[in-house]
């Protein structure tokens, strides 16, 4: 009695093993062979944003992994820069009270009249949106944001996707990381 | 009067062109005449690519090598120095080095989601990180715990005086990790948030940065970790559970003893994690129709408590639907047209900009709202469950003649090993043996 009694909870036993085992390959083989799909990384559409400056604060990372990109193609170089300028400056010149940057990250080169020229000093740049903002208001939307995949953590859960208020944020292939604004005419 | 001079003509040219090339560039980019200035391109930010694919499959391999060799030290070599070194190399690679992310965790969520959503990628590495750990486990117990989750690491580093935690209150804690499972479970599945990795208490100290909440709470856990052994992965860890179920078949398991337990009962309290069964003591004849009522009533009371908790996680799940955005914004969105509110937010003048219908908004709300009410259900009445056979299970009799690891509490960590004489006697042995070998070579 004794013996078949262990006999049979081992036949259990085995049986619930090999299950379990049988269930994890399965899942293995279907996901991996069925479902097969490319890694992915985070990105924003730069179309959907609304540049609310949520990206500067809510990234898990001190200095946040988005940073402001220019599509210089589309930019229309003006003089009265509103991504550069606050909207009531004192004078048109690159002193710090005119800026509407809180880092100064936006270097404002003259090329040729009345043309200027606006890059990105990437390096000072914390993804606070405002310049996009500006831009996108009274400009041509030159200005956007990009998750810069050289600092992203490529968190299991963006922070600053689950804080996005026009969810701008997906995942995107990894081979394709970037979704760029371009000229409509070019 | 530069300044209004500035706003006139600008908001001037700024109308002029909005009527006339809308949706086009509002101000035409320059042709250089003058100059031959070439413009930048943007392309050079695409140079900054992630983290080679390549990387991915190292990771996956370094996964499976520590899974491996965890297993062998614990079962086969029997040595808690090797598994501390092996545990600081886990803890230096998973933690600091890939800062946490992704782990065996926070990929239940994944997964589910993944069977739950079509259109979400599950990545091999992903898979892998998910499956691994699983299969392991079922062969040699939690040899994960012990030696491969940095999250254990962490938490195993700061012990310094374990004190022992009641049966009953262990068993009690424990139901909060099941609760977490099942909610984890659940808000992954409706695609509404993943709260395994936004709660995450360590990985803030994995990444030296993070928010101020989730330190202290991460300072927290090490601070409580320091008099109690791994409080997060014995009453929070969602993983646990499942590993915590898995080994109790697993081929393999920790033996306190490497020969027969002679019962000198050195290694009774040597367990930090309460992890140690103790031989059980002949039950009185007298007590058998006492517990025979007991299991009955509480066989009685299963059901009711599966209703009950059906009943709760219904409720609870109308406002647990709120972690979906879509659920927010529906709300806000109804609360701002009944004027409730009389303010906006950016996401209720996003949402107003895209001119999408409100009722297609309140629709998909809603079938998340009935999606969520389901999944509530299923998830009190899994608790419930929990919680009867919690009380059920003390309530059966076992039969146990040795001081043994608990088959699902053991946290494979080694530390009970040198409390067993007989261990000494099997290390002694060893040494003898390979004195004998380096004679015979000399």
């Amino acid at each position: 009695m004794q013996i078949n009694k262990i006999n049979r909870r081992t036949f259990f036993k085995n049986g619930l093993w090999s299950f379990c085992l049988a269930g994890f390959a399965a899942i293995a083989a279907f996901f991996s062979i069925k479902k097969r799909k490319p890694n992915t990384v985070w990105q924003l559409d730069p179309h959907i944003c609304v540049a609310c400056g949520n990206c500067a604060t809510y990234c898990v990372l001190e200095e946040s992994a988005v940073k402001c990109v220019h599509a210089h193609a589309m930019c229309g170089y003006c003089d009265l820069c509103t991504g550069f300028f606050n909207p009531e400056p004192r004078a048109l010149d690159t002193g710090a009270e005119n800026q509407l940057c809180p880092t100064g990250a936006i270097k404002r080169t003259f090329v040729e009249d009345p043309y200027y020229e606006y890059i990105i000093d990437k390096a000072l740049c914390i993804g606070c949106g405002k310049c996009v903002k500006g831009c996108n208001a009274f400009g041509n939307g030159s200005l956007f944001m990009q998750v810069q995949h050289d600092r992203c953590l490529n968190c299991n859960e963006c922070s600053i996707a689950a804080a996005c208020p026009s969810q701008a944020y997906s995942r995107v292939p990894v081979d394709k990381p970037y979704i760029l604004k371009r000229a409509e005419h070019a | 009067m530069v300044r209004s001079g500035h706003i006139l003509i600008f908001t001037t040219v700024f109308f002029v062109f909005c009527t006339v090339t809308f949706g086009i560039e509002r101000l035409p980019p320059p042709d250089f005449e003058e100059t031959d200035h070439k413009m930048p391109t943007t392309d050079q930010i695409t140079d900054v690519t992630p983290r080679a694919e390549i990387f991915q499959y190292i990771d996956v391999a370094v996964l499976a090598g520590t899974l491996v060799l965890s297993s062998y030290l614990i079962l086969k070599k029997r040595s808690r120095r090797a598994v501390f070194l092996l545990m600081i190399f886990s803890l230096l690679y998973f933690g600091f080095y890939r800062k946490g992310c992704v782990c065996p965790i926070g990929a239940i969520q994944n997964f589910v989601l993944s069977i739950f959503d079509n259109t979400y990628a599950l990545s091999f590495s992903v898979l892998a990180f998910f499956v691994l750990p699983l299969v392991f486990t079922l062969f040699f117990g939690r040899t994960f715990c012990s030696a491969v989750c940095p999250l254990g690491a962490i938490q195993d580093l700061v012990l310094l005086r374990p004190i022992q935690v009641a049966p009953w209150l262990e068993g009690g804690l424990r139901l909060f990790a099941y609760i977490y499972l099942g909610a984890a479970v659940l808000l992954a599945a409706t695609g509404s948030a993943f709260i395994i990795c936004r709660y995450d208490p360590f990985v803030a100290f994995f990444r030296i940065t993070g928010h101020m909440s989730l330190l202290v709470l991460g300072l927290c856990f090490l601070l409580i970790g320091m008099f109690v052994g791994r409080p997060y992965c014995r009453f929070i860890c969602p993983y646990g559970i499942i590993l915590r179920q898995l080994t109790k078949i697993s081929k393999w398991k920790v033996t306190i003893t490497p020969d027969e337990c002679i019962k000198c009962r050195l290694c009774e309290d040597a367990c930090p994690f309460g992890a140690i069964t103790k031989p059980t003591v002949e039950w009185p004849q007298s007590s058998y129709s006492r517990s025979k009522k007991l299991l009955g009533f509480l066989l009685l009371l299963m059901p009711v408590l599966l209703f009950l908790g059906g009943w709760a996680g219904s409720g609870l799940s109308w406002s647990w639907s709120r972690m979906h955005p879509t659920v927010r914004l529906a709300e806000r969105i109804y609360m701002e047209n009944e004027g409730q509110v009389t303010d906006t937010t950016d996401a209720s003048t996003t949402f107003r900009a895209t001119g999408k219908p409100t009722t297609e908004l309140y629709n998909e709300a809603s079938a998340i709202r009935n999606k969520m009410q389901y999944g509530g259900w299923l998830f009190g009445c899994f608790v419930g469950m929990v919680a009867g056979l919690k009380l059920i299970v003390p309530a059966v009799r076992k039969q146990r003649t040795e001081f043994e690891a608990d088959k699902g509490g053991c946290l494979a960590c080694g530390r009970c090993y040198k409390f067993c004489p007989k261990e000494h006697v099997r290390l002694k042995d060893l040494q003898e043996k390979r004195n004998n070998i380096d004679d015979k070579t000399v």
